[in-house]
């Protein structure tokens, strides 16, 4: 375990609760609780706002500009809009299940924050199975959106959530994978311990397997080019056609509050989460979330969307193999690798990538064509 | 330059098959008989040397005294056109054989005559309204229709 | 390619409605789907909900005054229509045209072309779900074109520009140098545009291979255009049937080969840079002299039936007229490129999944206000 040895070195260690923090382990739930929910509404209203400002600057256009300085109040504008507008419920809707969708997709997301530091220690739970937390608790998200599509009674709806479980289903494969060569050379689950064992940040250690979460998180949460579960030009709204007033409102805050959320994952997992020079480090954890949300504007703009089977095909004969192979290479390297030399690591690590991106994409075959009818 | 062929060349070939079937109208169509119809295109379309594969419209036109439907066809091979054109006397149950068998490009025009003149096509495989609904009172393009 | 589909569970097809009111079918165009699951299995196309009753209007106007209905044909290329219609006009009454309309003319209806192709490929990549981007840069170079005929003849959509005899009004003394500037910038934009998404994986795979249309077929459902020609038809009109002045220009007709959506894309790229090579050998041979033939307003023309075509940027477009030498039209009808084109949709679509429905919709590209007239 060499080189897991030189990573581990200088490393920092937290509690669970700091041994300064006042009043019990209550008051500390309560204190993170309502920060994490004020900070992530904060943060969407933030997000909303770079999408739809760099959406229209990549294309040539302003974006929005005329609510507020820059256009910085829109997303307020968006908000009471959408709260006055009226809720209305199809007749064949199944009441109960189209009521609880909303609530189901939403939950899950917040939950995901609650183990991503901000700074040294400060998370809702510092749990010692961290990551897998965060896994287990993304799935449930879907279980939301079979709930509003099925539940709309709609068929355009039926349509948008039979995709969304099926691409959810499928892309949690390569998401573990690329965890497990993340935690391969943490030794731990625990968020604060990947963060405390990035002397170098795992996106050079594991450049492929900074790829492979990256689509596979963009297909959890419906980004472009995996936006197929809402696609405009197709299907209307997909399971959120037949919403509106607060509960659209809410499926519209889960899509971006998941991306900051994965956002926030991807920080912990491979940029190395608050750490940094000079700056605070809750400032550095923002910039660097923002950061990988810009990322995911760009691919949006820029990127044609997939059909549905051409998405099954992509996580289960592209991505999944490639993580297995990166999670072999990655067990080698943990084992094997001298102590001293991590730079090399690095290149050999991305001369490895781009060579198994090269040679599998030839072997690739995306999708069915024409099925007899 | 895609030449039209005269209306005597267009004339004498499609007599020389089906005789009595064809008659000169104007500088450059034939006016066929609507039961022969059918068996004329086919001529026109399969038969070497003339191989009119290209269906370019069909559209009717209502002359009080009956409806003449036109029909063009080009030829890419050998780059000439032709017109055929067919009457039909009865304005009550006007009909005419369909060429939707030949031509698959005549299926929606044939629904459109239907539609606006109440031309009937016997052997279209679905004839039905097109713009307007089904119901709608009468057929619009006729001239003596009622607004 | 063609792969057969073992059904193991027993399934029931659904009739999906993509109904008139879609963010995607290109205007009021209702289709029914019958489905399995994503595959479609039938369509069924419903017209009429454009339908405004031009050729019944046109009997009730003069010969001059049916020049703004034509204009609402294919609103997107006004140009086209009106030219179409006044060379049927001419063919009928025997109207020798002067040479500077004819190359002004040829000019506006090549810059139409450009200006509506961009249109087209903009919506096609925006429907293989690029987000826009490309229809939003297609739409800003649109826009310089949009001057032009607003420096033209006052108008941005609906020109009523041309007349029985020639054009209504000269080019202004600034158009043919500006003209010039822009078809350099022109010619750089579309380079620029080709290469963003022209070998593009995702493209790729969405359109290639997708909605093949056979030379065979099209010929039979009596197809023209770019559709056409991208299966191989090579039949132009202004090659194979030169009117006005075409036979003086050099440009050459781009074919595809296989007629799958990839090729219809590509061939009207190439189309628009033979047009721009049009328009620049009309600028250097354009001469001074009248606009308009010695035509009277109120035109009767001799008794008989006429038809004349023009290539417009959907394909064959033509008019068929009858005159009883009366101030009216006896007959006016259309020769609807989109409605005959969409006659092969219904084989072309059956296999492919509901994407895909509308990626070969946007590639046949239709103006319902062609088909429903």
């Amino acid at each position: 375990m060499a080189i897991v040895n030189y990573l581990h070195s200088g490393g920092l260690t937290a509690p669970a609760v700091a041994a300064d923090w006042p009043g019990g382990y209550w008051w500390h739930w309560l204190f993170y609780a309502v920060a994490i929910i004020v900070a992530l509404l904060i943060m969407v209203m933030g997000a909303i706002y770079i999408e739809r400002r760099g959406l229209g600057r990549m294309q040539s256009r302003l974006g929005p500009n005329r609510v507020g300085p820059f256009g910085l109040l829109q997303p307020v504008a968006d908000a009471i809009k959408i709260l006055l507008k009226e809720n209305i419920v199809p007749s064949t809707a199944d009441r109960i299940v189209h009521f609880m969708a909303p609530i189901v997709a939403f939950t899950p997301v917040i939950l995901i924050l609650a183990v991503v530091p901000v700074m040294n220690g400060a998370a809702l739970a510092d749990l010692n199975i961290g990551i897998l937390y965060v896994v287990a608790v993304s799935s449930i998200g879907s279980v939301g959106v079979f709930m509003a599509g099925w539940g709309s009674g709609s068929k355009f709806s039926l349509l948008g959530a039979m995709r969304n479980v099926a691409a959810v289903v499928s892309y949690e494969i390569p998401m573990v994978l690329s965890i497990i060569g993340v935690v391969l050379f943490t030794g731990s689950l625990a968020t604060s311990q990947i963060i405390a064992r990035q002397n170098i940040p795992f996106i050079l250690m594991q450049p492929l397997g900074f790829l492979l979460f990256f689509a596979a998180a963009c297909a959890e949460i419906n980004r472009s080019p995996f936006d197929l579960m809402e696609a405009d030009q197709e299907i209307v709204a997909g399971y959120m056609t037949e919403y509106s007033g607060m509960r659209f409102a809410m499926f519209y805050l889960v899509e971006y509050a998941e991306a900051i959320a994965m956002s926030a994952v991807i920080t912990t997992l491979f940029l190395g989460g608050w750490r940094g020079p000079w700056l605070p480090p809750w400032l550095w954890f923002l910039v660097k979330t923002f950061a990988v949300f810009f990322f995911m504007v760009w691919t949006r703009t820029t990127l044609p969307r997939v059909r549905i089977d051409q998405l099954m095909a992509f996580a289960w004969k592209f991505l999944f193999p490639l993580g297995l192979i990166n999670l072999f290479i990655t067990a080698i390297q943990v084992l094997v690798w001298p102590d001293s030399l991590p730079w090399i690591l690095i290149i050999i690590n991305f001369a490895v990538m781009g060579a198994l991106i090269l040679i599998w994409s030839k072997f690739f075959r995306l999708g069915w064509g024409r099925v007899q009818v | 330059m895609t030449t039209a062929l005269a209306s005597r060349d267009i004339v004498t070939k499609v007599n020389a098959k089906f005789p009595g079937a064809a008659a000169e109208a104007g500088a450059e169509g034939a006016l066929v008989k609507a039961e022969q119809l059918v068996a004329v295109m086919e001529f026109l379309k399969n038969e070497a040397g003339l191989e009119f594969d290209y269906f370019n419209y069909v559209t009717a036109v209502d002359y009080y005294s009956y409806f003449e439907v036109i029909y063009q066809l080009t030829s890419y091979k050998h780059n000439r056109s032709l017109v055929i054109k067919a009457r039909c006397y009865d304005r009550d149950n006007p009909t005419l054989p369909s060429v939707t068998g030949l031509w698959q490009g005549a299926d929606f025009q044939e629904r459109e005559i239907y539609d606006l003149f109440g031309i009937k096509f016997a052997g279209h495989p679905d004839l039905r309204r097109i713009f307007l609904w089904e119901g709608f009172p009468g057929h619009p393009l006729r001239k003596d229709f009622n607004q | 390619m063609t792969t057969t589909q073992e059904i193991t569970l027993p399934t029931e097809p659904f009739v999906l409605n993509i109904g008139p009111v879609h963010p995607s079918t290109h205007g009021v165009y209702r289709m029914r789907c019958t489905m399995d699951g994503e595959v479609v299995r039938d369509i069924e196309p419903v017209f009429g909900y454009l339908h405004r009753g031009l050729e019944k209007l046109a009997e009730e106007r003069t010969w001059t005054g049916t020049i703004p209905l034509t204009d609402r044909l294919d609103y997107l290329a006004a140009m086209s229509n009106n030219f179409a219609y006044c060379l049927a006009v001419e063919k009928l009454a025997g109207i020798k045209v002067p040479e500077r309309a004819e190359y002004i003319r040829v000019i506006i209806a090549e810059i139409q072309r450009v200006a509506i192709h961009f249109i087209i490929v903009g919506s096609f990549l925006s429907d293989c779900g690029a987000m826009l981007t490309p229809m939003v840069y297609a739409l800003r170079e649109r826009e310089r074109i949009l001057d032009f005929f607003d420096m033209v003849c006052g108008q941005r959509l609906t020109y009523n520009y041309m007349r029985i005899g020639g054009v209504s009004q000269d080019i202004p003394a600034q158009f043919l140098p500006a003209l010039e500037k822009l078809v350099k910038k022109l010619k750089r934009f579309i380079d620029e545009f080709d290469v963003l998404l022209k070998q593009n994986e995702i493209l790729l795979a969405r359109s290639k291979g997708v909605g093949i249309l056979s030379k065979e077929q099209a010929i039979n459902c009596g197809i023209s255009g770019p559709v056409a020609r991208a299966s191989g038809v090579n039949w132009d009109l202004r090659k194979n049937d030169p009117y006005s002045i075409y036979e003086r220009f050099d440009f050459s007709i781009p074919l595809g080969e296989t007629g799958d959506c990839y090729d219809r894309y590509r061939v009207r790229i190439e189309e628009t840079r033979q047009s721009l090579r049009i328009i620049e050998q009309a600028m250097q041979q354009i001469p001074a002299g009248k606009i308009i033939a010695d035509v009277p307003h109120l035109i009767r023309p001799p008794a008989g039936d006429v038809y004349a075509h023009i290539e417009s940027p959907k394909g064959e477009l033509g008019f068929y007229l009858v005159s009883d030498n009366s101030i009216a039209p006896y007959r006016w009808h259309v020769r609807p490129p989109s409605l005959i084109n969409l006659a092969a949709l219904r084989d072309m679509v059956r296999g492919w999944k509901v994407a895909d429905l509308i990626a070969i919709f946007g590639s046949i590209d239709i103006t319902m206000g062609e088909v429903d007239r």
